[in-house]
């Protein structure tokens, strides 16, 4: 219960509602494509290598790999007859927009836990003997 | 415009800061006015972390929240959400508990793939310096988390869950 309750939130309504969301959402919906993510998180690969490593079809591969790149989460570039696929500008800036929103999480909690510490600190006070400093 | 004493701003320490300390690790720090035993307090009784862990700007709301605070002890906290049907549980055991100094919990809602969090409260002067830290079990199930949590910019996935919710049901 740590992370991200806000994102528990999301994965909530990108499974219940898929359809109505936008190309990002429909991409991550799908544990292969995340799992895709992930790899290219640590190094690029091609659509073959990525097609053996999820034991798919050249062709699925080459689908999965089209609605991330459509959703700007993979970006791919043609060499020769190899397609390389690495993460897109998208993907790499999610990092840091989920490190501000995991920041925002816990200074909205701690903000209002300050009010519940200055309550106990008031009864505190007022309740056992009275203190004078 | 509004100079009050009331709007400069909060010393440092009492901001959270958060740090991405290592590949899988997320360390969290915040000062409170307080001794660490009223913190530690509001962390460990069920009626109190009802009124800070989820608070009104998250738009959820809490359904219930147990938390048995000792060593192998369970947590359950249950949310509900306008937009979700289903509430939404988060839960774990308590691995570690040293009253008013040091808290331990699993976070088991996800799987194997979650963190172990690990809390510090620590007396500074007056106050309580607070640490927690979340750790992953590998750098893999860091990324996942961030994968499928962040779908796109914070934002710009607020902006459009706005714009779906306001969108008139099919």
């Amino acid at each position: 219960m740590h992370a991200a309750i806000f994102f528990a939130i999301l994965n909530h309504m990108v499974h219940y509602q898929t359809t109505r969301l936008d190309a990002s959402f429909a991409a991550l919906a799908d544990a292969t494509r995340r799992g895709i993510l992930e790899r290219l998180g640590r190094e690029d690969a091609s659509i073959t290598e990525l097609a053996e490593k999820f034991d798919m079809s050249l062709t699925g591969m080459k689908k999965h790999v089209g609605v991330l790149e459509r959703a700007g989460l993979v970006a791919t570039e043609k060499v020769g007859r190899v397609r390389t696929c690495k993460l897109g500008q998208r993907r790499l800036e999610a990092e840091t927009a989920w490190i501000d929103g995991y920041h925002r999480q816990w200074a909205a909690r701690f903000d209002a836990l300050d009010k519940v510490v200055e309550e106990l600190k008031r009864k505190e006070k007022t309740g056992g003997r009275r203190k004078r400093r | 415009m509004d100079a009050g004493k009331d709007d400069k701003p909060a010393p440092a320490r009492y901001r959270t800061s958060v740090e991405r300390k290592s590949a899988r690790e997320l360390v969290v720090t915040r000062s409170f006015n307080a001794p660490p035993p009223l913190v530690f307090k509001a962390w460990t009784t069920p009626r109190l972390l009802m009124r800070w862990w989820a608070p009104k700007s998250f738009g959820i709301s809490f359904v219930s929240c147990e938390a048995d605070v000792r060593v192998g002890g369970s947590y359950r906290f249950v949310f509900s959400h306008p937009a979700s049907a289903q509430p939404m549980a988060f839960f774990g055991k308590y691995i570690e508990v040293i009253p008013n100094a040091r808290l331990a919990w699993t976070n088991e809602e996800g799987g194997e793939a979650g963190a172990v969090t690990t809390v510090t409260f620590e007396q500074r002067g007056d106050e309580t310096l607070v640490v927690l830290h979340d750790l992953y079990p590998s750098k893999e199930a860091l990324d996942a988390a961030i994968a499928s949590g962040s779908a796109c910019g914070f934002e710009e996935t607020f902006a459009q869950l706005d714009d779906f919710l306001a969108a008139p049901a099919p």
